[in-house]
């Protein structure tokens, strides 16, 4: 009788990394620990169906198998056993592999069916199962979370360093102050704790609460010496204790409601960390994720923008100003931007603002009245106080009116009367509320991924900048010459 | 033929989230987006060819053919007869197989159909929603992710 035996799991790595030391069929003396040797015969290469591989065991065993199939498409492959010296006869065994949509891991299915000698089914069963299935789902799980399958064959096989602490360029805010404040030194990134993430960063955004961070005007979040920066975007060299989901190599991008991103490699909480798809390139996610994100809460929690609604945006050519204007067209509202520059303006229309009121100072409710006599329903407001009575005028009766930055001054208290005479609604939210658990990031995150893929939201333009001219990158965000996001490269 | 598929992992044997889900008629019961549901015909709700009426939350009707069911392979599939998705030739199959490491099962969710050009990514978009959405209800029913 034949004897089948079923074994199952879930590898935490998307199926086409999985998949990519399955199919080679003479990859087991990598990571199966009871494989000692492997070999093709002939001259066959190892994803050739109708190939034989030859194995020797740790225990001294050699066993000779045949690809049977190889299905990239179905992520499926068959093989036998020609011939063995331990007693499996008929062997046949197929290793499928399943996406888990959600959450990019992997379902592993490996079975077999066989005869052996009268007696030993049982043994052989649990042989099968155990020290061949069961222990290869974990060696795998090994392998991939050093890197192994990352490692170029023939290069060095020393495994990366682990555990350890590694160097990290790092600018700090030496004090409260101007750009000059901002000052890179050599440091070191410790190995991640239990729940962290360590990221070799290779991009990362910059935003004004950098500066309001370095001008020392949220002082308990960041002390003089810290450092700011509360996004970016790279590789994972290693992860702590208890973290499912990232494995080396994978490329992630983060956000964090804790400064300090402004360095080379950085251990962060995994649930600040969302894996970037392909089609995303580093600088790109370090200068989409914490405006997007802010956009996506903007859009849809806060404006409940929709087909018609008003929206009017400052500092439209701005990192978040133009991702606002093109994801508020997409969902059929009409925009109006204000800018300071005619250059500024024509960049605003190119992501989609449809009216642009260009000029230094804020005298803007005319013109949006012109355009809108009943009024903006949504004002997403960055400018602050020398723009409160303004942004009061040009906003419709029921409005909202989201406060996001005070690049004028900070705003004076608003009082319950005030917003009375027009039933005005106002808001100043904090992105990191938003995505405080890792359902909600990840929501967040995917929607401005497929929102980039499909054409709805443009990648803004983005100006680069070394770690080590952060000072740089500042004044020009504070000069308000530039459009659209910043970013800081390593 | 455009195909939507949606997969994920749920806490609790196949066995236990299969007596959850293979009652045709039990949409509603475990479900969100579905409001309602009765079998045609006064016909049992396991008999292949049986007829599923049912109205989603934001009051679609949509009636459903049980083409398949299976026991052994924890797996049932169906077709639209009638619905306000604008699909054609809409074929689904809900699949549980056991994953032997742990009390867990891996949900497969598919559906091939036909629509207009230029509706495919809405549609794949929508279905798939409503795929994961039934899955999200299972892994919280069945406790921890």
């Amino acid at each position: 009788m034949l004897q089948k035996v079923v074994r199952s799991t879930i590898i935490d790595a998307p199926i086409e990394r999985v998949w990519a030391v399955l199919r080679d069929f003479n990859s087991h003396d990598q990571w199966h620990a009871v494989v000692d040797t492997s070999r093709i015969e002939g001259r066959d290469r190892s994803d050739q169906v109708g190939c034989i591989r030859s194995f020797t065991l740790k225990d001294g065993q050699r066993i000779r198998e045949q690809l049977l199939t190889l299905d990239d498409r179905e992520h499926k492959s068959t093989y036998c056993i020609v011939e063995a010296s331990v007693p499996l006869q008929r062997y046949v065994a197929t290793v499928t592999l399943k996406p888990v949509t959600d959450g990019d891991r992997t379902f592993w299915h490996w079975e077999s069916s066989f005869a052996t000698p009268p007696g030993r089914e049982r043994e052989l069963r649990e042989r099968v199962a155990q020290d061949v299935y069961e222990a290869g789902f974990d060696n795998l799980r090994r392998h991939l979370a050093g890197g192994g399958d990352l490692r170029v064959p023939g290069a060095s096989q020393a495994p990366m360093p682990r555990a350890l602490p590694l160097p990290s360029r790092c600018v700090s805010v030496a004090n409260y102050g101007d750009a000059a404040q901002l000052r890179p030194q050599d440091g070191q990134a410790p190995a991640p704790a239990p729940g962290e993430v360590r990221i070799r960063q290779r991009a990362i955004g910059v935003n004004f609460i950098d500066v309001y961070l370095r001008r020392g005007w949220i002082a308990p979040m960041l002390a003089p010496g810290g450092t700011p920066g509360m996004e970016a975007a790279g590789s994972v060299i290693d992860v702590g204790e208890g973290v499912h989901g990232f494995l080396a190599g994978d490329r992630v991008a983060y956000i964090g409601p804790q400064p300090g991103a402004y360095c080379s490699v950085r251990s962060v909480p995994a649930a600040w960390v969302v894996r970037l798809p392909a089609a995303v390139e580093d600088a790109s996610a370090a200068a989409v994720l914490l405006k997007g994100l802010t956009a996506d809460c903007l859009l849809r929690d806060l404006g409940r923008v929709r087909v018609g609604t008003r929206l009017l945006v400052h500092a439209a050519a701005g990192g978040v100003g133009l991702l606002l204007c093109a994801w508020a067209r997409s969902l059929g509202a009409h925009v109006i931007g204000t800018v300071s520059s005619e250059e500024k303006a024509r960049v605003a229309r190119e992501h989609g603002c449809e009216q642009v009121v260009v000029g230094r100072d804020p005298r803007f409710a005319d013109a949006v009245r012109r355009h809108w006599p009943e009024g903006a329903e949504v004002i997403v407001d960055g400018l602050g106080e020398a723009a409160r009575e303004e942004n009061f005028a040009a906003l419709a009766r029921c409005g909202h009116w989201i406060s996001l930055g005070q690049a004028s001054g900070a705003l004076q208290p608003i009082s319950p009367d005030w917003l009375v005479q027009k039933s005005t609604t106002f808001s100043r939210p904090v992105v990191f509320d938003f995505v405080a658990t890792p359902e909600a990031l990840t929501e967040r995150a995917e929607r401005l991924w497929a929102a980039l893929a499909d054409g709805r939201v443009k990648l803004p333009p983005i100006e680069r900048w070394s770690l080590d001219a952060a000072a740089r990158a500042h004044e020009r965000l504070e000069s308000r010459a530039t459009i659209g996001a910043l970013v800081l490269v390593t | 033929m455009v195909r939507v598929y949606v997969s994920s992992v749920i806490d609790a044997s196949a066995d236990n989230v299969w007596s959850r889900i293979r009652d045709f008629n039990a949409l509603p019961l475990w479900h969100p987006a579905i409001a309602d549901s009765r079998i045609e015909n006064n016909e049992p709700s396991d008999r292949v060819g049986c007829i599923r009426h049912f109205h989603t939350r934001d009051g679609g009707m949509i009636r459903e053919r049980l083409l398949a069911l299976s026991d052994y392979d924890f797996s049932c599939t169906y077709e639209i007869l009638e619905s306000p998705l604008g699909v054609s030739d809409y074929v689904a199959t809900l699949k549980l197989t056991p994953v032997t490491d742990g009390v867990r099962c891996f949900a497969e969710w598919s559906a091939e159909f036909e629509c207009a050009e230029g509706r495919e990514a809405e549609l794949t978009q929508t279905i798939g929603g409503v795929f994961q959405g039934g899955f999200e209800a299972l892994k919280r029913h069945f406790g921890r992710r």
